[in-house]
C-alpha cells in the first residue's frame, strides 16, 4: 500500500510531442513522443497517433519524470493561514512535483491515526497532487514518550520524524529504532544538540562573530548525526537524515555508509546555493534552521549530492505569515518556501555553470528521495503511472511575491532571476500545471 | 533628413531623489566618510563653548528618537545634539508606549512615519531593527544600537576622543577588554579603529570572545597581561541583561574580576583608559582606574554630543563638506 494519498479526481489523457525524454534511470534521453492514456503512460516513439488526446508541443522542451520532496511544512491544521493542503500541492505542481511528503510539527501534531486519517480524508479532497504524511516519533515531540507507530504505519504514515525538534534522549531514539522496525516505515531526523544551539541564530563564524548574532555551529548538527548514526549501527536500522548543512555531518554520513549503515541524507536548495553571506543583509527571509553555513560547507554538500552519499534533494518548505517575518531578523521564525523555486534555483546555480549533471539533479530529484521513504519512483515507461515534468531549459523567470501559489512569500530568492521553467506537471496520472 | 532621437521615455521622468543615506553599521563608511564626520564633529564642538549653544542649521526639520532599551548617554545625547541644531525633536520610549499593547515595529515605524520625521534614531534589543525601520519609512535612520550588532556612533565618538586626546588613531595599539560576545560596542570600535589604521587586541575569557573574530582583523588574547602593550585600554561592560540564564560564560564575576578586571596594577603610567559606560565599578574595571586622570570616560560623553550632531547634520545634507562646514561657521 503507497502512503501517498492521492487527489479523487478523474485522470488524464494527453500527448506531448517532440520533448526530449530524459530519463536517466531508465536510461532514456531521446526526441519522443509520450502518450497517457488515462493517467498511465500508454507509448512512447516518433510520430505518435495523438488518439484524439489534449496535444502538448514539447518541441525544445525537456520531459522528465516529476520531482518527489520528501520534506514539506503544510502548516495544516493549525496554521491554515500560512498554507494549507490546497495551496501547498499547488505550489509544489508549480515547482514540478508529483508527490510530496508533509512534515507532522502541526498544531495538533500527527501523532495518532486519528489525526493522520482527517489529514488523508482532506487530501482526498482537497490536494492537486499525491501526498504523503508523516507521522511524529514522539507525542507531541516533546521526546518523551513514543507514539503508536504500528497503528500510525497502518493508518498510512509515510515515515516518522519529530522534524523541528531532536530527539534528545538517545535512549528514546534507541526504543524509536527498536519499535519502528515492528512498524515499517522509514524514521527521518533532525540532528540538532539543543544546548549548542541555544540563543542561535545563524551559523557559527566569522560572520556571525562580525555581525554579533548568536551562533549554531556545524558541531551542533554533526555530533547528533555521528550519535544517530552510531544508534542506527547498533540497532542496525535504517535512518534518514533530514536537512544536512555542515560538512562535518556530510564526512559522518558517508562513512556511516561505506561501512554499511543504512542511512540516507537529504538537502536544501539553499544549502546547497548559499552561504551565511547572505545573513549580512538582515533579511529574515535567510534565517533558516540548520542554516545557510560557510563556502567549505555548502561545497562538500554539493559533493556529497554528486557522489551520492546524499540521496535527495528536499526543500523543507517552511511557510511563515508575512507579519511573522516583517520584524527584525533576530525575531523572526527560522524557515523559508521553496517549492516553486527549487528546480530553477538548482539548474541556474549547479547545472548550468557545469557542477552537477542534469541527469544527477533529476535522480536526487525524482528516484533518490522516492527511494528512500520506500515510494515507487516516478519514471517514464510504458504501463507507469503519468508523473511527468516538462522543463523550459532555456526560459527564465523572476522570483516575484505576486507569482507564488503557496499562501505565503517568505522565499530568500525574491527579486532574483532563475533559468529553468516548469511548462507542464503531470502527477499521479492528471494535469496538475500547465503553465 | 537627420536622424530625430526619439525621446526615452526615461528622460521625461523627474529626476530621482538623492538616495536616502542612513548610518546602520560602520561597515558601511569609507574612511574618507569617517574623516568628514570628526572634522564636522570637531567644528561643532567648538560652538558648544558659546554663551549661545543653539545653531539654526535644522531648523524645521524632525527627529523621532526611538528608544526600545533604557539609555542615558545615547538618548540624551541625541536628542541634544538635535535640540542644538534647532531640529524639533520627539523622543519615545517603548515603555508606556503602543509597544506595551503589543504593536510591531512594522506598524510602530508606520506611524511614526506619518509625521514625515527627517531622521529616526532607532535603539532596539533585536540585530536588524534599523534595516526594519529604514524599510518602511521614507527617513534617513541612525541605528543608536541594535542587540549585540553595531553602535556606530560610540564608535565615531570614540574615534573622536581618541584623535583628542593623542592626535591621531593610525598606528596606535588599542586593546579592548572583556564581553566581546555581547557588545555592540566592541564590534562596532573594532571595525573604526581598523577602518582608520590602528591595531586592535581582544582580550577576555574564551567563552566571551566570538569564535571566528579574528577575522575581522584583530587579535585576540586570554590574558589580560596583554592590554600592558596598548596605547589605548577600552574596557566593556559585563552585560548581565544579554547572558543567557544559565550560559555559564564565566562561572562567577567574582572570578572574572580577579582575572580579567581593569585594575590600577594592570595598567602602566600613560595608559588611557575609556569606557562606554555605563561601568560596573569592581567587576570590570576599579574605582580607581574610572576616576583616574588618564580615563577619558567622561570625554567621551563630552564627545558624543558634538559626533552627534555631526551625524545628524551630515545625513540632511549632500553638498559638499567643504562649503557646508564654512557655512555653519558663518551662521554661528
Amino acid at each position: 500500500m503507497t502512503p501517498l494519498t492521492a487527489p479523487n479526481r478523474p485522470k488524464d489523457d494527453l500527448v506531448v510531442r517532440g520533448a526530449r525524454v530524459l530519463d536517466p534511470t531508465e536510461g532514456i534521453d531521446a526526441v519522443l513522443d509520450v502518450r497517457v492514456d488515462s493517467g498511465t503512460i500508454a507509448a512512447l516513439g516518433a510520430g505518435l497517433d495523438a488518439n484524439g488526446h489534449r496535444v502538448i508541443d514539447g518541441a525544445g522542451l525537456v520531459l522528465a519524470p516529476a520531482f518527489v520532496d520528501p520534506h514539506v511544512h503544510l502548516r495544516t491544521p493549525g496554521r491554515e493561514d500560512e498554507e494549507d493542503i490546497a495551496s501547498g500541492t499547488r505550489a509544489a505542481a508549480v515547482g514540478g512535483y508529483c508527490a510530496i511528503l508533509a512534515m507532522p510539527n502541526t498544531d495538533p501534531v500527527v501523532d495518532s491515526a486519528s489525526v493522520l486519517g482527517s489529514l488523508r480524508e482532506r487530501a482526498r479532497a482537497e490536494a492537486e497532487i499525491p501526498v504523503g504524511f508523516l507521522a511524529a516519533i514522539t507525542k507531541g515531540q516533546t521526546g518523551d514518550e513514543l507514539t503508536e507507530m504500528v497503528e500510525l504505519a497502518e493508518a498510512g504514515a509515510a515515515g516518522f520524524s519529530d522534524d523541528g525538534q531532536p530527539v534528545a534522549s538517545p535512549g528514546l531514539l534507541r526504543r524509536a529504532l527498536q519499535y519502528g522496525a515492528a512498524a515499517g516505515p522509514t524514521i527521518a531526523l533532525h540532528c540538532e544538540e539543543r544546548t549548542l544551539t541555544r540563543g542561535g541564530q545563524m551559523h557559527e563564524g566569522e560572520t556571525s562573530a562580525e555581525l554579533g548574532f548568536g551562533g549554531y555551529p556545524s558541531i551542533a548538527e554533526s555530533l547528533m548525526v555521528a550519535r544517530d548514526l552510531a544508534l542506527a549501527r547498533y540497532e542496525e536500522r535504517p535512518v534518514h537524515l533530514l536537512h544536512l548543512s555542515a560538512r562535518e555531518s556530510v564526512e559522518e554520513l558517508r562513512r556511516a555508509r561505506a561501512e554499511g549503515v543504512a542511512a540516507s541524507g537529504e538537502v536544501t536548495p539553499h544549502h546547497l546555493t548559499a552561504t551565511d553571506e547572505r545573513v549580512r543583509s538582515l533579511d529574515a527571509n535567510v534565517k533558516m534552521n540548520p542554516p545557510l553555513r560557510a563556502e567549505p560547507d555548502r561545497a562538500a554538500l554539493v559533493e556529497a549530492l554528486r557522489d551520492g552519499t546524499i540521496e535527495a534533494v528536499a526543500t523543507d518548505h517552511a511557510p511563515h505569515a508575512r507579519h511573522e517575518k516583517e520584524v527584525p531578523f533576530e525575531g523572526a521564525p527560522f524557515g523559508v518556501t521553496g517549492l516553486e523555486t527549487a528546480f530553477s534555483v538548482l539548474y541556474t546555480r549547479l547545472v548550468q555553470p557545469g557542477v552537477l549533471a542534469l541527469e544527477t539533479l533529476l535522480e536526487r530529484m525524482t528516484a533518490g528521495p522516492a527511494r528512500v521513504y520506500g515510494l515507487e519512483a516516478p519514471r517514464i515507461a510504458q504501463g507507469a503511472e503519468a508523473n511527468l515534468v516538462l522543463l523550459d531549459l532555456a526560459g527564465t523567470w523572476r522570483v516575484e511575491e505576486s507569482g507564488f501559489r503557496s499562501k505565503s512569500a517568505n522565499s530568500w530568492l525574491l527579486g532574483e532571476t532563475l533559468a529553468g521553467r516548469v511548462a507542464l506537471t503531470v502527477a499521479g496520472g492528471r494535469v496538475a500545471f500547465a503553465a | 533628413m537627420a536622424d530625430v532621437r526619439p525621446l526615452v521615455r526615461d528622460e521625461l521622468l523627474p529626476p530621482k531623489p538623492p538616495e536616502r543615506r542612513h548610518l546602520i553599521s560602520i561597515g558601511d563608511l569609507a574612511r574618507d566618510d569617517v574623516e568628514r564626520l570628526l572634522t564636522l564633529a570637531k567644528t561643532f564642538a567648538g560652538t558648544l563653548d558659546r554663551d549661545v549653544k543653539k545653531l539654526p542649521t535644522l531648523r524645521g526639520r524632525t527627529v523621532v528618537n526611538l528608544f526600545y532599551e533604557s539609555s542615558t548617554r545615547t538618548s540624551s545625547s541625541f536628542e541634544l545634539a538635535a535640540k542644538r541644531l534647532s531640529a524639533d525633536v520627539m523622543s519615545i520610549k517603548a515603555s508606556g508606549s503602543a509597544v506595551d499593547k503589543g504593536e510591531s515595529l512594522k506598524d510602530t515605524a508606520l506611524t511614526i512615519g506619518c509625521y514625515d520625521p527627517d531622521v529616526i534614531v532607532i535603539r532596539h534589543p533585536e540585530i536588524g531593527a534599523p534595516n526594519l525601520v529604514a524599510r518602511f519609512t521614507e527617513a534617513h535612520v541612525v541605528n543608536a544600537g541594535d542587540g549585540k550588532h553595531q553602535h556606530p556612533t560610540q564608535a565615531l565618538l570614540d574615534l573622536y576622543t581618541i584623535v583628542e586626546e593623542l592626535g591621531r588613531v593610525e598606528g596606535l595599539h588599542v586593546a579592548i577588554v572583556g564581553d566581546v560576545l555581547h557588545s555592540r560596542v566592541a564590534r562596532s570600535d573594532v571595525q573604526a579603529l581598523l577602518l582608520m589604521g590602528a591595531h586592535v587586541t581582544l582580550v577576555g575569557p574564551p567563552p566571551l570572545i566570538p569564535r571566528g573574530i579574528e577575522a575581522m582583523g584583530c587579535a585576540v588574547s586570554h590574558d589580560i597581561g596583554a592590554i600592558k602593550e596598548a596605547d589605548v585600554v577600552y574596557v566593556l561592560r559585563m552585560q548581565k541583561e544579554r547572558m543567557l540564564a544559565g550560559a555559564n560564560y564565566v562561572p562567577s564575576l567574582r572570578e572574572y574580576t580577579a582575572r580579567w578586571g581593569v585594575t590600577p596594577e594592570r595598567i602602566r603610567p600613560g595608559q588611557k583608559v575609556m569606557h562606554p559606560g555605563p561601568m560596573n565599578r569592581g567587576v570590570e574595571i576599579d574605582g580607581a582606574v574610572a576616576d583616574m586622570a588618564d580615563a577619558l570616560i567622561e570625554r567621551q560623553v563630552r564627545s558624543g554630543l558634538a559626533v552627534r550632531m555631526a551625524v545628524l547634520y551630515d545625513l540632511l545634507t549632500h553638498g559638499p563638506v567643504g562649503v557646508k562646514v564654512a557655512e555653519i561657521q558663518a551662521v554661528a
